[in-house]
């Protein structure tokens, strides 16, 4: 059962990317071009999502486990310390150059070409590294 | 900074993140996770409970394809050289996994739980975002 329910939340969560324009990179980099001709379409998908978020988020911790009963596992981590701002920053340069942060691309996987395929593998690959590079 | 009308897409945009909303919402209120893609995947190389995973990316990939029956697909043409690609996604994937979470995992699902840690997340890697396409297209191009 909760297999399917990750399905579909995999499959309602891609067809907002589409909607949204959040797949096409030309439309993100001008999302993210405050200093030229800014399209702040972007901040509205942001603003979407939160504000369904705000209420599940706020439900899920009011019942404390989920629909089907079971426990619900919400980060609990909550320092602010240069590995969190370093790498957030390292993910914002990749972002812009590409115009993919990763569900656009995983959702872009095989129906918009070579371009996020290759993305795709430069991206587990960089997970990859940084797991291995931690574990030694 | 001028506001680019023509590619303004409040609307649209808006029902799209609306839709991601309800997507996260599923996934924490039926299994009890994050929907935040950078983990999801970071989970799959470590081997961590794989199959919701597998499932959540599965459905993400063949969304495309469900939204193509009913509409056109908008277009996906990029820029960015192939090698400039492999580059951005090695950083993407370092980024997000050293700062535990990208635009969905920080960005949406963290900002709705009002986490300080998101926050600081989500203004850094904008930021980033907006220094690269500055130097790209106002720099170099």
């Amino acid at each position: 059962m909760q297999l399917i329910f990750a399905g579909l939340s995999g499959i309602i969560f891609g067809l907002g990317l589409i909607l949204s324009g959040m797949t096409n990179p030309t439309k993100v980099k001008g999302f993210l071009d405050i200093t030229g001709l800014w399209d702040p379409s972007l901040a509205f998908v942001m603003g979407g999502a939160i504000l369904v978020g705000v209420f599940a988020f706020a439900l899920a911790k009011k019942r404390g486990q989920t629909i089907l009963g079971e426990s619900i596992s919400l980060p609990n981590d909550k320092q602010i310390d240069r590995k969190l701002v370093i790498g957030a920053l390292t993910f914002g340069v990749g972002w812009g150059l590409s115009g993919y942060c990763p569900g656009p691309a995983i959702a872009s996987l095989f129906s918009a070409g070579l371009q996020p395929l290759i993305f795709t593998v430069g991206m587990v690959a960089g997970i990859g590294l940084y797991k291995a590079f931690k574990s030694n | 900074m001028a506001i680019d009308w023509a590619h303004f897409t409040p609307l649209p945009s808006l029902a799209g993140g609306l839709l991601i909303g309800l997507a996260a919402a599923i996934l924490v209120l039926f299994n009890g996770k994050i929907a935040g893609v950078s983990g999801i995947l970071g989970g799959l190389l470590t081997k961590q409970q794989t199959a919701w995973r597998w499932l959540f990316i599965l459905g993400l990939v063949i969304s495309p394809f469900i939204y193509g029956l009913a509409h056109a697909l908008p277009d996906t043409e990029n820029s960015t050289s192939l090698p400039v690609l492999l580059i951005a996604g090695v950083l993407v994937g370092i980024g997000t996994t050293a700062s535990s979470g990208c635009t969905s995992g920080h960005g949406v699902c963290g900002l709705s739980r009002g986490s300080l840690r998101s926050l600081v997340a989500t203004l850094s890697f904008m930021f980033a975002g907006f220094v690269a396409v500055f130097v790209v297209r106002h720099l170099i191009g």
